[in-house]
């Protein structure tokens, strides 16, 4: 079956008075119908750089895709005009963003900023975007949605305006959304719920999703499939069980190394990950995680690994082999 | 505890608690806090009453009878006002010419107000070599003295233009020239102001999160974007307008602005101009309108500067 959304080759690259910085470095991914791809990795890694050039949000200047194909539904998003875009942004793909304290508009009520994508795209009257609005509220669990139609963000608390965006965000029915941190500014008990909300309604829609996060512990809720990005390279890809049970990286070692366990012996300290990702302006020659590895060799210097099949259905980007931590 | 009755709801609003002040009833709580501002608003109201329904005693035919055997006559019970140097009343010719005044004050505000919330709106979303353009255009546009152009297009076009007839009166031609002018010459501050104002407001996530549902740059730049950026634009509207009355009033006293028979407090101030000791009342009368309402308005500017600073909105009492 053909995917829902293929990219192919991405690169993204922002010129700035300090030289050009490399964000997106040739990445290549698909997003089946139904299923929810999880991206992860430390901030600057070109997450959602990545996204936001699959929505064509890159404000150009700085910016510029310099390569690549963004497939939606067999169409180029990157060769569309501008009208063309407007018209699949909200109603084929949606995106939700990190700070649900900035990303609703403070003058505005919630009733009329979501109702307005309905009366733009799905062209309605007032009243029906009135009632498939009221409908939306209830349906992401905002008590009273009748009386809360005109109330305005700043009454609504974190989680219930994340609730709004992802009200605002189902309200054309879009095939594709795209969730940007949704949860990162949101306590434990809140992105418990904004995830589970999701799973439900992504169900109810038949949506397919991509979850930015650096938080692991969400990904092995939600995603069916993950990437691991680092420096805008993807070094790791697999199903969500490979990349918890088998992963073979050893960036995503580390990563999950330094996730606190439940299990774990109650005065051991969290394993970090030394140094801190490369400024993507000066990517070094080799391997871009090399300078923080601890299982690098002299090859990783010389030259960067290409993404290939370490088992079936299961992608890295490493000169060296690793298997359970151990290098074989 | 809570009763029986009410337990299964939902808990709605407490009655006894009040709903939480919207915006617009906060700013008028803090407006009515400004004592100069309220004063200022019931002493524009007095005037607008003043030139509106002083109509309705003395006709407008009754403010362009001359009659030079009552020139300069000082006030009396006939005259309250007094007369002028050809003898016209100068109660009657306050009213009329208040009307002007306060119209050329709106309507030239209004003028500013479009085209400076254009330029500053389209230079500050869109930014690069727009903005680029715009503001080289506004900066070049502030390079010219008002008062001279005023001065020199009023000359030029004052009597270019037929009269026109509007609520049932007729207006010189003069007088859309002076707010055609007034209002084109004097947008350029609140440009700057709403350009550096989209320029922050478009990079917030609100903006992106718009764009994302499709929503077209027109109704982001009117509908998203400008409606938070209203309370400079309040502030320098109200101010606006004062500014286009005391423009006009200077321009009508130097006898280039509007022309009479048609009077403005201004230009009845050009003929006092030979009497100032034998004749006070051909100016004490217009020039303190003017000066009142001049004030106040700026009063309110003031008011309503405070009440819609969005850091003093945080403070508490």
């Amino acid at each position: 079956m053909e995917p829902l959304l293929d990219v192919k080759n991405l690169r993204v690259q922002f010129h700035t008075l300090e030289g050009i910085v490399q964000a997106v470095n040739g990445i290549s991914f698909v997003v089946e119908k139904g299923k929810t791809l999880g991206i992860v990795g430390e901030s600057g890694c070109g997450k959602s750089v990545t996204v936001l050039s699959v929505m064509r949000l890159i404000p150009e200047p700085p910016g510029k895709i310099y390569s690549g194909e963004v497939l939606f539904e067999g169409k180029d998003l990157l060769k569309l005009d501008m009208a063309a875009i407007q018209d699949i942004r909200g109603q084929k793909i949606a995106m939700i963003f990190q700070d649900p304290m900035t990303s609703l508009n403070p003058v505005l009520t919630i009733g009329k900023q979501i109702s307005e994508a309905i009366i733009v795209h799905q062209k309605v009257g007032k009243e029906e975007a009135f009632k498939q609005t009221v409908n939306l509220l209830d349906l992401v669990g905002i008590p009273q949605p009748e009386a809360r139609y005109n109330d305005y963000p700043h009454q609504f608390s974190g989680g219930m305006r994340q609730r709004v965006m992802i009200a605002m965000s189902l309200s054309c029915n879009p095939d594709l959304l795209i969730a940007d941190e949704p949860t990162t500014a949101l306590d434990v008990t809140i992105q418990a719920q904004i995830v589970e909300l999701t799973k439900k309604l992504q169900e109810k829609f038949d949506m397919s999703v991509i979850w930015i996060t650096h938080d692991l512990g969400v990904v092995a809720e939600i995603a069916d499939r993950v990437i691991v990005m680092y420096a805008g390279y993807i070094v790791e890809e697999a199903d969500v069980f490979n990349i918890f049970e088998n992963p073979v990286h050893p960036y995503t070692l580390s990563l999950l190394k330094s996730l606190p366990r439940v299990d774990s012996r109650r005065y051991e300290r969290l394993a970090i990950i030394p140094g801190s990702p490369p400024d993507c302006i000066h990517i070094p020659t080799g391997c871009p995680f090399m300078p923080r590895c601890g299982y690098a060799i002299e090859k990783c210097g010389l030259e960067n690994p290409q993404l290939a099949y370490v088992e079936e259905d299961h992608k890295a980007a490493c000169w060296v082999e690793v298997k359970n931590g151990r290098v074989e | 505890m809570v009763q029986n009755s009410t337990e299964t709801e939902i808990p709605v609003i407490n009655k006894d608690e009040k709903p939480p002040l919207l915006l617009s009833q906060l700013v008028f709580l803090r407006f009515k806090r400004h004592k100069m501002a309220v004063a200022g608003i019931f002493i524009l109201i007095v005037m607008i009453i003043y030139a509106i329904g002083g109509a309705f005693f003395k006709t407008e035919a009754y403010s362009l009878i001359t009659d030079t055997s009552i020139r300069l006559n000082a006030p009396s019970s006939l005259h309250p006002f007094g007369t002028d140097a050809v003898g016209r009343d100068i109660l009657a010719r306050t009213i009329y010419g208040g009307q002007i005044s306060l119209l050329i004050g709106l309507v030239a505000m209004l003028v500013e107000v479009i085209i400076g919330v254009l330029i500053g709106a389209i230079a500050g979303y869109y930014g690069g070599i727009l903005d680029s353009i715009l503001m080289r255009f506004t900066e070049a546009m502030l390079n010219i003295p008002q008062i001279p152009l005023l001065l020199v297009l009023g000359k030029m076009l004052g009597d270019k233009i037929a009269p026109i007839q509007l609520f049932g009166r007729e207006f010189s031609g003069s007088v859309i020239v002076i707010i055609v002018v007034i209002g084109s010459t004097s947008w350029m501050g609140l440009a700057r102001i709403v350009r550096a104002n989209f320029l922050s407001l478009r990079e917030q996530e609100f903006v992106t999160a718009a764009r994302c549902t499709g929503t077209k740059n027109r109704s982001i730049i009117f509908e998203h974007i400008l409606p938070n950026t209203m309370a400079p634009i309040i502030v320098s509207a109200t101010l606006a307008v004062a500014n286009a009355i005391i423009s006009e009033a200077y321009v009508s006293f130097l006898g280039v602005g509007v022309m009479p028979p048609t009077a403005t407090w201004g230009n009845m101030l050009n003929g006092a101009y030979t009497y100032i000791e034998t004749a006070p009342w051909l100016w004490i009368f217009p020039g303190s309108f003017i000066v009142l309402t001049v004030l106040s308005i700026n009063f309110i500017g003031d008011g309503l500067r405070d009440a819609l600073d969005p850091r003093a909105l945080t403070q508490s009492e």
